[in-house]
């Protein structure tokens, strides 16, 4: 084997969610109400536009997460230290270009002057991998550049049709579906990757951090922490939230009491100080513990979804207690007192005629929270409370490149890159997070 | 009333307790103190003598519950969980771990803390209103549509980049007011008003929307609908019969805001250098010194809770039909 494939546990976990979503999509089929909305969120251009740009950030994480350790050249199978991703591997030119230290997005030169060793003065030495190609005077930078954009913008154009094609049977399929919105951001994304990919070949697209990284590299790979961060605590919170919130509606009583006693209580805690002191508690177990994590990336990946637990911990309770109101209504229903004097049990009640009434309440919670918490863990990692430092996401990399603007001149790509990524990811879950909403929630103001 | 509030603040005796349980269990029974003084004290080679001298130095060399070696009630209080838990309760923090009296530290720090804080309340509160009202009062049409856009593109910017976009710009490229730093008295001010603007700026997407989809349900109401058919003008039919009519939730929105306005804190105060609660909370998260952690976990479940009780005061002030018994 030329390599070993690795599985963390953040990766088993996210392809658990990735069945769990598709499972939900034969469950929805079958129930009439759920179908309609999804229908009216199918039919949404926003929601879909948004969707698509969704699913491309999932294809991007999805491929971040099968990760391997490549043999080591040798007789004996012995495998690298390093856990390598499929991402890593394509984008294996951008990953092992470094640099020295910045340079500006294209730059053919480096950020800072050096003193160069054939000369006595001070110049910005040349780049080792920014523009190569165009020789030691890099002559010739912008028609090359333009070159290469044009034909990007025509390799796009060319797979765009090539999927506009392949997309035909599914438009006849379901022609009422706003799939106009899903192919111009489909054309706006390929002319993009178009442009960017051919570029990439021969530049930094957007420059090099401080250790001479392709920020290109680093924000691609901050898609996986950012999107699993809002899945995999979703994931992890909602069986209790939904169970305890049923049940608390539901049963009454002291269970109710108890349950409201617990989330109450944990509600009271402000978040970031939860948050703060779980952590720093886990890093201690984690530290005490180094023969639990065979590698690096093992033990960033235990802090990971330390981090996940904690916060799937201090959000559940808002979910819980909107369940709990609507369970306590659906418990008057005359459908519910139906099926207690016919003898049926309580469990099959809550699973078969309270369940389904509150999961359009689920599946809001579920997208509305999402981008909250992409958010919120950029925010923690910069604090030093979020991500393992070694893990790349949206907070490290601007927890590193926020001294940055006060030089001068200002090193500002490595923000800008962050911040478009993570706008355009936020932005496209709330969108989409509304036209969910809007199809579902039955008190929508229109 | 005053039955209600005595009967309110015993409830919260026992979350109190629940709080401090959890903090406790996460500090002292998750890991041991021999492994957190391990951890402070760095290398894997540590004599167990220099782990004794570290716990004996913070208190934490006494059994957790129980001391079988002390006489009488002193078997419960020479413990652990006496000492640094049910302290709190008394507002006794004991010391941080450069040796100050945290109470003390604290109160130091409530007022920056307070000068931050509380413009960013009300300041964004009526913004957020306003704006909202706006919105409404132009309701169906493009603007609307233009402000609520403004508003999902304003809230999908990470806090991060207000704060330090709101430094560059103000402070560096126009260099209207020091970047950060702070001074007592009037001289304050400087130093508070760009972090006020970027907290609020910061938090008026969200609040715009959250408050504007209040104002369009109370909208629907047939007593605005009637307000409207009897001639009122639009202004007072806004400020009359929706915006009072929405106070309710509004209050209740805002109570919701008070830990944002604790996460806020964290990070305003460590951007902008300002010597509040929310700087020390973050100095202590990065030196691991979990007592003043511990303390500030305390203290930021009291406020919360106290913030639960000020709104259900609020509603009463707010809609004469609610009385609190």
């Amino acid at each position: 084997m030329m390599f070993k494939p690795v599985l963390l546990w953040s990766d088993a976990l996210f392809f658990l969610l990735i069945a769990v979503a598709l499972a939900s999509v034969f469950y929805i089929r079958r129930d009439e109400h759920l179908r309609l909305g999804w229908r009216k969120v199918g039919q949404s251009r926003v929601g879909m536009a948004a969707a698509t740009l969704l699913l491309v950030f999932v294809g991007i994480a999805l491929l971040d997460s099968l990760h391997y350790r490549e043999r080591l050249p040798g007789p004996q199978a012995t495998y690298a230290v390093e856990v390598r991703s499929a991402l890593d591997a394509l984008l294996g030119g951008l990953r092992s270009g470094a640099e020295k230290t910045y340079s500006a997005p294209l730059a053919t030169h480096s950020f800072a002057k050096e003193t160069l060793d054939h000369d006595a003065g001070r110049d910005f030495p040349r780049l080792r991998h920014g523009g190569a190609h165009l020789g030691a005077s890099a002559e010739g930078w912008g028609a090359d550049v333009v070159r290469r954009i044009v034909q990007g913008l025509g390799i796009g154009l060319i797979v765009w049709l090539g999927l506009w094609l392949a997309g035909a049977p599914l438009r006849r399929a379901a022609p009422h579906l706003a799939w106009d919105a899903v192919f111009v951001t489909l054309l706006a994304l390929c002319l993009t990757a178009g442009a960017v990919a051919l570029l990439a070949q021969g530049y930094h697209v957007l420059g090099t951090d401080k250790v001479g990284q392709d920020v290109l590299y680093l924000t691609l790979k901050s898609i996986r922490t950012g999107l699993l961060i809002g899945t995999l605590t979703t994931l992890i919170m909602l069986p209790a939230a939904v169970f305890l919130g049923l049940l608390a509606g539901y049963a009454g009583g002291w269970i109710d009491d108890l349950i409201q006693y617990l989330y109450t209580t944990l509600n009271s805690i402000p978040g970031v100080l939860l948050i703060a002191a779980a952590v720093l508690m886990m890093q201690v177990v984690i530290d005490t513990n180094p023969e639990w994590f065979a590698t690096a990336a093992e033990r960033a990946d235990a802090r990971f979804l330390a981090l996940c637990a904690i916060l799937g911990i201090t959000s559940w309770t808002g979910l819980c207690r909107l369940l709990r109101g609507e369970a306590l209504k659906l418990r008057e229903m005359e459908y519910v007192q139906a099926a207690r004097a016919l003898g049926v049990s309580h469990a099959r009640i809550l699973a078969r005629h309270v369940l389904p009434n509150v999961m359009h309440i689920v599946m809001i919670a579920i997208v509305m929270d999402f981008s909250g918490l992409v958010l919120a863990e950029a925010v923690l990692s910069y604090v030093g409370i979020g991500v393992d430092p070694t893990t790349i996401s949206f907070g490290t990399m601007i927890n590193s490149a926020r001294m940055e603007l006060a030089r001068e001149p200002m090193v500002w790509w490595s923000l800008a890159a962050a911040f478009v990524f993570m706008f355009a990811l936020v932005l496209a879950a709330n969108l989409f997070a509304d036209a969910v909403r809007d199809a579902f929630d039955p008190r929508a103001v229109k | 009333m005053l039955a209600y509030l005595i009967r309110r603040l015993l409830y919260a005796l026992p979350i109190l307790i629940g709080v401090n349980v959890i903090t406790f269990s996460l500090f002292f029974v998750v890991n041991t103190p021999d492994d957190v003084a391990r951890m402070q004290l760095g290398a894997k080679h540590v004599t167990p003598a220099a782990i004794e001298k570290w716990k004996a130095e913070r208190g934490y060399d006494k059994p957790l519950f129980f001391n079988p070696a002390a006489a009488g009630g002193a078997q419960l209080t020479e413990t652990i969980f006496f000492e640094k838990s049910v302290r709190m309760f008394m507002l006794d923090f004991g010391r941080a771990d450069d040796g100050r009296d945290i109470a003390r530290e604290i109160r130091l720090r409530m007022g920056p803390s307070l000068a931050v804080a509380v413009p960013v309340f009300v300041l964004g509160l009526w913004a957020a209103i306003s704006f909202a009202l706006l919105l409404v009062y132009f309701r169906a049409t493009p603007l609307d549509f233009a402000g609520v856009v403004l508003c999902v593109a304003m809230m999908s910017i990470s806090g991060l980049f207000y704060i330090i976009g709101g430094q560059w710009l103000v402070a560096k490229v126009w260099q209207l007011v020091p970047i950060s730093g702070y001074a007592g008295g009037l001289a304050a001010a400087q130093f508070i008003v760009l972090p006020v603007i970027v907290s609020v700026l910061a938090g008026l997407g969200a609040s715009t929307r959250w408050y504007r989809t209040i104002f369009l349900e109370e909208y629907t109401k047939d007593h605005v609908r009637t307000a409207r058919a009897k001639g009122l003008p639009e202004r007072l039919v806004l400020f009359r019969h929706v915006l009072r009519n929405a106070l309710i939730p509004i209050l209740t929105g805002a109570v919701v805001l008070i830990p944002a306005l604790f996460m806020g804190s964290l990070l305003i105060e460590a951007f902008f250098g300002i010597p509040g609660l929310g700087s020390y909370t973050i100095d202590a998260i990065h030196a691991q010194d979990f007592a003043v952690v511990r303390a500030m976990v305390f203290i930021g479940s009291a406020l919360y809770i106290v913030g639960l009780l000020l709104t259900d005061i609020s509603y009463t002030l707010a809609d004469p039909r609610i009385r609190l018994q």
